[in-house]
């Protein structure tokens, strides 16, 4: 079992060093991206006479990128799985009410709090991650239901400010050691935390096996579910320490943040950083370097004095074209469709237009990354008549 | 397996067509959505008996109207084994484009109206591009068209939407053919839905829409049999934005120009689509129960009212329907193959 499980991840110690560079290669390009960036940023704004490096600057950027990352480094293990989670803002909403309403101000309330929101939010992931394994309940409509479930709940109950935080815990939204703030701080923690946790843990290689092929992770003796399930939870609590520092910077627990688009905002920021939408490959040094990219996009933005409607745009076209990069650098693995498991997992397409050729597209695509292609797509052409109601 | 079940070939018995009824019915797939309709509609009229009079089912479907037309265009992106989640944001950018270039005239009605026929088929040529030659994913294409979209619109007209619209436009949201026996009123906005509906039901029995399910089902065959996938997803992509800017224009017309219109109806159209039992990442389902599914969550929302429930708790009793009717559909599909 072992050892299929270890042919079936992309640490195998058969293609270390293609996988290896395949994938430092995507996450190298994206720390190079974020370099070029920030040269060209401070360039830019170096015209307009301002310092996009000045002190006031980079804590602005650091402070940015700290919400944002703690979902986006949750949704990165929750895509690694194949999986998506559109809760992940009302999550963050939930959160922070929970955190300003138990603690009501009181510092010896504080660790209460914190204990409720994560116990809040890990229950959310876990029945995320049951709906979707267990009752089959695609990623896509489980954590927007959950989502709209959880809108109707904050919107019922709270229409406005709701609790109170203490002073005491105001200190994780403030706090700053020089330019680091303390969230950033906390959130370098949290991402080397899930870097160890998926190069080191079994259950971090099992989700790169299930995230690559679950049919395959399966017959290698995986339990596919658990990976997806754990992901789910961690992406949920992570999402519950954003709603912890949004109550911690604002005093108080904030309903209507849920408005703010976070989920989708991770999910660019997640491929952005050169995870594979399909599952199985990324991870989470290149999520952070993404939201970091966004980060100091935001805050050249602002140093500059662009118009923030033209943020969205350009927000738009970068996620894009980063994106479609991706894709040629990848090998240009043609994406099947990504809401499918099970029966309707089908092998990637050579859906490129007449003259690409389908050649090519197979030829580049790492196989180390999906070592067993083949076995897979000879496994769902048998599988395929039964599930899709052919056996008549 | 979503389809309904192929009748046996052997002539069947009462007792056989009874069963194959009730698994039709209860199934998860196509006819299931109009039973649920059809629970609803009983509900509606045990509490409000009123509501059965032909003029409030007009009404029904008159505020049906958008999102039906909506779901039939997203049925062609999802059947075909994509996403698009630009729609809402095409809404509104369409919406606030008919108000600032008419500005109140009449005579530009018909320019504006053209323009837009023309942004509409760019947006979704983009959108479909992007996604087939670019190979990005369609979720992150159209996340990025839908960003784009919203900025631009709020850039162009500085934050809030400036113009009006004539008369002349929001006639096909809001007016329709006067004095028609029993029923008063017949909406232009149902007339354009039905037809709307009825054209895509008879798309998708014509050759485009065979290659487009099998290209949802199954690309990789269908590029063996020598469709051209890219082409033909393009097309849905086309579609999906065409119907995009029809349901603006309804919907302009009917509750005119704000800042949030459109805003969401994204993930209504995609809910409505997948409550009519056709699976997301293509390949299965019909557009009628796409239709169904539209008309079966307005149903819902109006039960809501009849209940007199806090409208802020609709999205909580909306999002564990959609959770129970993909459960339910999934339940069906993993324990019976057939």
């Amino acid at each position: 079992m072992t050892v299929s499980v270890a042919a079936s991840t992309p640490a195998s110690a058969l293609g270390t060093v293609r996988s290896g560079l395949g994938r430092m290669g995507t996450t190298g390009v994206v720390y190079l991206a974020l370099v070029g960036i920030v040269a060209a940023g401070t360039a830019v704004a170096a015209l307009n006479g301002q310092n996009l490096l000045a002190t006031a600057n980079l804590v602005d950027t650091l402070t940015r990128s700290s919400l944002l990352g703690f979902i986006a480094v949750g949704q990165t293990l929750v895509i690694l799985c194949r999986s998506l989670d559109l809760s992940v803002g009302y999550v963050v909403a939930l959160s922070s009410v929970v955190a300003a309403t138990t603690m009501a101000g009181d510092p010896a309330r504080i660790w209460l709090g914190v204990v409720a929101v994560l116990a809040v939010s890990a229950l959310i992931g876990l029945v995320n991650g049951l709906v979707i394994t267990k009752l089959r309940v695609n990623a896509f409509i489980a954590t927007l239901g959950m989502g709209l479930v959880i809108k109707g709940y904050l919107d019922t109950l709270y229409q406005g400010p709701a609790g109170e935080v203490p002073v005491a815990f105001q200190v994780f939204g403030y706090t700053r050691v020089g330019v680091l703030p303390l969230s950033t701080a906390v959130l370098i923690v949290v991402a080397v935390l899930a870097i160890v946790f998926l190069r080191a843990t079994r259950t971090g290689y099992h989700m790169y096996a299930v995230g690559g092929d679950a049919e395959v992770a399966r017959m290698s003796g995986i339990r596919v579910d658990r990976p997806v399930i754990t992901a789910h939870v961690l992406c949920s609590v992570a999402a519950g320490v954003a709603g912890l520092l949004i109550a911690a910077r604002f005093g108080t627990g904030s309903s209507l943040v849920y408005g703010s688009g976070y989920e989708l905002e991770s999910i660019a920021a997640v491929v952005l950083g050169g995870t594979y939408l399909l599952g199985g490959r990324g991870g989470v040094a290149g999520t952070v370097a993404g939201v970091l990219i966004l980060a100091v996009l935001d805050t050249l933005f602002n140093v500059v004095g662009v118009d923030p409607f033209f943020k969205d745009v350009l927000r738009g076209v970068i996620v894009i074209t980063a994106v479609a990069i991706y894709a040629r650098r990848g090998g240009g693995t043609a994406h099947p469709p990504r809401f499918s498991r099970g029966a309707h997992q089908r092998p990637p397409a050579p859906d490129a237009p007449p003259g690409t050729g389908a050649g090519p597209a197979a030829e580049h695509r790492p196989d180390t990354t999906r070592p067993a292609r083949d076995p897979t797509a000879t496994a769902k052409d048998h599988a395929d008549p039964a599930g899709r109601g052919g056996r008549t | 397996m979503t389809r309904a079940p192929q009748h046996p070939t052997r002539r069947p018995g009462a007792g056989r067509i009874a069963r194959s009824a009730v698994t039709r019915l209860l199934g998860g797939g196509s006819t299931t959505v109009f039973a649920l309709l059809i629970v609803i509609f009983v509900g509606i009229f045990t509490m409000n008996p009123a509501f059965a009079q032909p003029p409030s089912m007009l009404a029904f479907a008159k505020q049906a109207a958008p999102l039906v037309v909506l779901a039939v265009g997203q049925y062609f992106v999802i059947v075909s084994g994509e996403l698009d989640l630009s729609v809402g944001s095409l809404v509104g950018a369409q919406v606030v484009i008919a108000a600032a270039l008419i500005d109140g005239a009449e005579s530009r009605t018909v320019p504006v109206l053209l323009l837009m026929v023309a942004f509409g088929v760019l947006v979704g040529l983009v959108n479909g591009l992007v996604t087939t030659v670019l190979r990005v994913p369609s979720i992150i294409t159209t996340l990025g068209t839908m960003l784009v979209l919203y900025g631009a619109i709020r850039l162009w007209t500085g934050g809030a939407p400036t113009g009006a619209l004539s008369e002349a436009f929001r006639r096909a949201g809001r007016g329709g053919i006067e004095g028609v026996p029993v029923v008063g009123q017949l909406p232009w906005a149902v007339l354009i839905a039905a037809a709307i509906a009825a054209a895509a039901v008879a798309l998708m029995r014509a050759p485009y829409g065979r290659v487009l399910m099998a290209t949802g089902d199954n690309d990789t065959a269908a590029t063996y049999s020598g469709a051209r996938v890219w082409r033909v997803r393009t097309t849905a992509f086309v579609l999906s934005s065409l119907l995009a800017t029809v349901a603006g224009i309804l919907i302009g017309g009917f509750a005119g120009v704000t800042a949030q219109v459109g805003e969401g109806l994204e993930f209504m159209a995609i809910t409505a689509v997948v409550l009519g039992g056709v699976v997301l990442g293509g390949g299965h389902g019909a557009v009628i129960a796409a239709v169904g599914g539209a008309l079966a969550m307005e149903a819902l929302f109006t039960l809501f009212i009849q209940f007199d429930l806090p409208a802020t708790i609709q999205p909580t009793v909306q999002g564990l329907i959609i959770i129970a009717a993909v459960a339910y559909a999934a339940r069906r599909r993993s324990t019976h193959p057939s």
